[in-house]
């Protein structure tokens, strides 16, 4: 009875943490439309921070706890809402997920970064270590105490906040109707800023104290999160009581398993799965419950408004862009080492993995955060099925994988949008967890996946995988490509553009989104079982697969362009990162810093440069300049002027950089077409007068200065020459207004209507 | 038998009655307006007959069965379509795919001739190949009409169509409904352009807090002293 009870108090202590976390989840979820994936993170930098200061730097515990969470916490909130989120209004679900995806992986990388794992540092010590009290004749420590009090302070100051204090109202004013409060004179804006700044603050107190009760480290404490999504699910994120009673709950049974796991009748494994995995995959579980019992998400009308836009992709180019993959794959494999050679098949079986989201969230609209789970049941499939890698086999593996993904999608599809992607979320760590770690599923840390047994081809090379795996991209591109001009394709696009009218045009929403994970999961699993060598579990932890999701949304998860560019882009960061170890700690971060600018462009990377490209159609002379220039770097290569290498970067320079932006130039203002031109004229000078062969002396350096070119000359130039847009919300109440006006129709507008003379 | 019956149908949202107890009928070969003041319920009993909006008491019956427990999609099957007051057309699609991908979940069998006769018919041809989400909001209005009327319906149901038109587009509309109707079609129309309304309907329901205060023919309704309460505010 005894130990029940101190088991029971160490539960809700464990669910007096969750509890902070969660709230504040709630809070930037109800005031802002965002799920802040990036939650938990916030909150385990908060607690590496106070460490700095209280155990490295020596500060009282008081001082280092005000500069904490009351200095940085809320900064750190503002900067967040004001250069991040802010952006994403009217983006779809898919992308601001991405979003808070990106700044996880940018926090996580910048804390691995000051804080490397393998220092050895000062202990994070609990608040008055050592010290209990005795109650009831259980001893608690201080810090329990603490934490305690700390969580009923948050409940009653929350309470206190949101129906007692002005700020308060209008937080809830803005959760009911942002529109009309911005119309009645409050300022969401304002609203937004504070709930993330009080987010951020709620994280950071519960990282510190978690970080008390565990290590200083940080996957625990990012984890920390999941623990608060099964609890803010349970609060349906915006009950704040339910939250709280969610969060004690799962304390609770963290506690109690931590308890009986120890006694003897306690199973250590069922039907031979060793259950090892199990306490951490409690939460994960709870959530998985928590999501089945939400009510069907309603059909509504009006929900559905994103601005990003693609285009049909059309046969020929598709084709043609395949073709030229191919071939520039087999004619630069020769020249590659062995060690370049496995990175860009690596960045190749990312694309795939990225390929298979394009269906399902490009197309559909389904957010996914486990295609590399998928991937993972491919390989496992491709070992354990028998024929050692024949045709047969891969068939078999692919369809057994597009049938799991069906199934366990079955109970998921009645959810859409974030609890959706929690789902998927949720499903990717169990998998990791309780069949990936199975000693049975990988033998000795790792199975060899057989090379793929094509008649009469000898593809056991690293070229030779490589040309395989381009192959294999172009040819299930080109899938992809007949699926979206299809009947299917037709009603993937429906499901995501609008389900209500979907469904009331005879459409089974089920049986689409059903056919859509089916198909990614297929994709996904080529990826896996196209490995052909030795792979690991963690090539498929479920932490893995977020920089893939986050990349592909960045290139342009509508295309089948912005899944190669966000896999190549994944590879070349680890190339980056191989490639000049200096380098190593920017490589943390940048797929999240690439991410947290999907605000200003949310159709993705890929589909701007096409964009781009399309808008010079019909502009003979700037077709004719650009196809000029790309002769003259050509001539040049010819006549030995300038080497091969100066010859690739011009050339790649000039197509991504420069011609992109010619009609930008071209409409811009007089000086900002002199300074555009300028820098775009830096950037082609230098990449043909350096002698890249001999005073650079690796491809992988010479590939990131191509990188660098890109991003200073070419994206600078576009900055310049591009003037800020003017964007003009709809007001709420011009009926059927459904988009935002160009400046082209607010002036006839305003010529139409006598507003202007 | 009526082509749709609605019997006691109840909408609660939490304290607020949105629909209090509407019966309401439309005859196959008629246009049947639906007119009351903004905030009467005419969307919410849209939502409830398409399958949207589960009500909480009350019936349904398309063609004299009960489809009140049916999802929409099933609906759609038995010859229900809807247009949306706020527009949801497939944006990224084209206009021709928006109106080939309802014939095709119609599975109709020449479906490239009826996808250009149904642009025809609404007079939308020339815009056939333009992305939907581009489209200004009169020619989306007609877009959704000919995209509802691709899956073959019995029963339209149209959710303010001429809003966003201008006089003759929506005259166009009313010849287009009374063809529409002349071919057996049951049309239920939610609208504030009373000429069109006056113009078009057999039969007109007012709709106001939730219950129905009136119906009948336009004459019938343009005369009755409560419509023109509920219209006007009540006499001081």
């Amino acid at each position: 009875m005894q130990e029940l009870l101190t088991f029971t108090i160490i539960g809700l202590s464990t669910g007096a943490i969750y509890a902070v976390v969660a709230s504040g989840l709630v809070v930037t979820y109800t005031t802002s439309g965002i799920f802040n994936l990036a939650h938990g993170a916030t909150g385990m930098l908060a607690a590496f921070t106070y460490w700095q200061l209280r155990f490295d730097w020596n500060l009282p515990a008081p001082i280092a706890l005000f500069i904490t969470l009351f200095v940085l916490c809320p900064i750190f909130g503002l900067v967040t809402e004001r250069f991040v989120m802010r952006g994403l209004q009217g983006t779809s679900e898919v992308v601001k997920l991405s979003v808070t995806v990106a700044l996880f992986a940018f926090m996580i990388g910048i804390a691995n970064w000051i804080w490397p794992s393998d220092s050895s540092r000062e202990a994070f010590l609990k608040f008055y270590e050592g010290n209990k009290v005795s109650i009831f004749g259980i001893n608690i420590s201080w810090h329990k105490l603490i934490t305690f009090g700390c969580a009923i302070l948050v409940a009653i100051v929350l309470r206190l906040l949101l129906f007692r204090t002005r700020m308060g109202v209008a937080m809830r004013a803005v959760v009911d109707d942002r529109a009309l409060t911005e119309l009645n004179g409050g300022r969401p804006d304002r609203v937004a800023i504070f709930a993330w700044a009080l987010s951020a603050m709620l994280a950071g107190l519960a990282g510190i104290l978690l970080a008390g009760e565990q290590q200083l480290n940080i996957e625990p404490l990012v984890f920390l999160v999941i623990n608060a999504y099964a609890a803010a699910i349970i609060g349906r994120l915006k009950n704040l009581p339910m939250t709280f009673a969610g969060a004690a709950v799962l304390g609770l049974l963290d506690a109690y398993y931590l308890q009986f796991s120890d006694k003897s009748w306690f199973p250590q494994s069922i039907m031979g799965f060793g259950i090892s995995g199990m306490r951490a995959s409690i939460p994960t579980i709870v959530l998985f419950i928590a999501l089945l019992a939400l009510p069907q998400s309603r059909l509504r009308a009006g929900v559905v408004r994103i601005r990003e836009q693609n285009k049909m992709p059309a046969w020929n180019t598709s084709l043609l862009g395949a073709v030229s993959l191919i071939a520039v794959v087999v004619a630069i494999s020769g020249m590659l080492t062995r060690s370049n050679t496995l990175l860009l098949l690596n960045g190749f079986t990312f694309a795939i993995v990225a390929l298979s989201l394009v269906p399902l969230t490009g197309y559909a609209g389904q957010m996914s955060l486990a295609p590399l789970t998928f991937a993972g049941l491919g390989a496992i499939a491709m070992s354990k099925l028998p024929g050692d890698g024949n045709l047969l086999t891969l068939i078999a593996a692919v369809v057994i994988v597009a049938l799991v993904g069906a199934l366990v999608a079955l109970p998921a599809i009645r959810l859409s949008g974030i609890y959706l992607a929690l789902s998927t979320a949720a499903f990717a760590v169990l998998v990791t967890k309780l069949i990936f770690n199975q000693k049975q599923t990988f033998m000795s840390g790792n199975i060899s996946v057989p090379v793929l047994d094509i008649p009469f081809l000898e593809i056991n090379t690293p070229r030779g995988r490589l040309i395989l795996a381009s192959i294999a991209f172009s040819v299930l591109g080109l899938g992809v490509v007949a699926i979206r001009r299809s009947r299917l394709g037709r009603r993937l696009i429906a499901l995501k553009d609008s389900p209500a009218a979907a469904a009331t045009l005879g459409m089974s929403l089920t049986r689409t989104k059903l056919a859509a994970f089916a198909i990614s999961a297929g994709i996904a699993a080529c990826a896996g079982a196209l490995a052909g060598d030795k792979v690991s579990p963690q090539q498929y932890d479920f932490t893995q697969s977020l920089p893939i999701v986050l990349l592909t949304v960045v290139g342009g998860v509508g295309t089948v362009g912005g899944a190669l560019f966000g896999g190549l882009m994944l590879g070349g960061n680890s190339v980056l990162a191989t490639v000049v170890p200096t380098l190593k700690n920017v490589t943390k971060i940048l797929p999240g810093t690439i991410g947290v600018t999907l605000g200003r462009n949310p159709s993705g990377a890929a589909n701007q440069i096409a964009d781009a490209y399309r808008s010079l159609t019909n502009r003979w002379s700037l077709l004719a300049f650009a196809a000029a220039g790309a002769i003259v770097i050509w001539i040049l290569d010819a006549q030995y002027v300038i080497s091969h290498w100066a010859f690739f970067i011009a050339g790649v320079f000039w197509i991504l950089a420069v011609t992109p932006n010619l009609v930008g130039i071209m409409q811009a203002t007089r000086t900002r077409r002199i300074i555009a031109s300028i820098y775009l004229g830096i950037g082609v000078i230098v990449s043909i007068s350096i002698d890249w062969d001999n005073a650079v002396d690796s491809t992988g350096k010479r590939l990131i200065a191509l990188i660098l070119l890109i991003a200073l000359f070419g994206v600078g130039a576009q900055r310049v020459a591009e003037n800020a847009p003017r964007i003009h919300r709809s007001s709420p109440d011009v009926i059927g207004l459904t988009k935002d006006f160009t400046d082209e129709e607010l002036d006839h507008a305003e010529r139409e209507l006598g507003v202007v003379l | 038998m009526s082509l749709l019956e609605i019997r006691g149908v109840m909408v609660r949202f939490g304290g607020v009655m949105a629909i209090g107890g509407v019966d309401l009928d439309v005859q196959a070969g008629e246009v049947t307006g639906l007119i009351g003041p903004n905030g009467a319920g005419k969307t919410t009993l849209f939502n409830v007959i398409s399958g949207m909006q589960e009500p909480t008491a009350g019936s349904v019956h398309v063609s004299g069965v009960d489809v009140t427990n049916e999802a929409p999609h099933r609906r759609a099957k038995r010859g229900l379509a809807r247009t949306f007051q706020r527009l949801e057309l497939f944006s990224s699609l084209t206009v021709r795919d928006n109106v080939r991908v309802a014939a095709e979940l119609a599975a109709l069998t020449n479906i490239d001739e009826t996808v250009d006769n149904l642009l025809q018919k609404v007079g939308v041809s020339d815009l056939a190949e333009q992305t939907a989400g581009d489209l200004p909001t009169g020619s989306a209005r007609l877009v959704e009409i000919a995209r509802a009327l691709a899956t073959g319906p019995h029963l339209l149901l149209l959710d303010e169509p001429a809003s966003g038109l201008d006089e003759a587009e929506s005259e166009r509309l009313g010849v287009l409904l009374r063809q529409l109707t002349a071919d057996g079609l049951g049309v239920l129309l939610v609208e504030h352009d009373m000429s069109l309304v006056m113009h078009v309907c057999d039969q007109i329901f007012v709709l106001d807090l939730g219950l129905i205060i009136a119906n009948g023919t336009p004459t019938e309704i343009q005369h009755d002293p409560k419509v023109l309460q509920a219209y006007l505010g009540a006499p001081s």
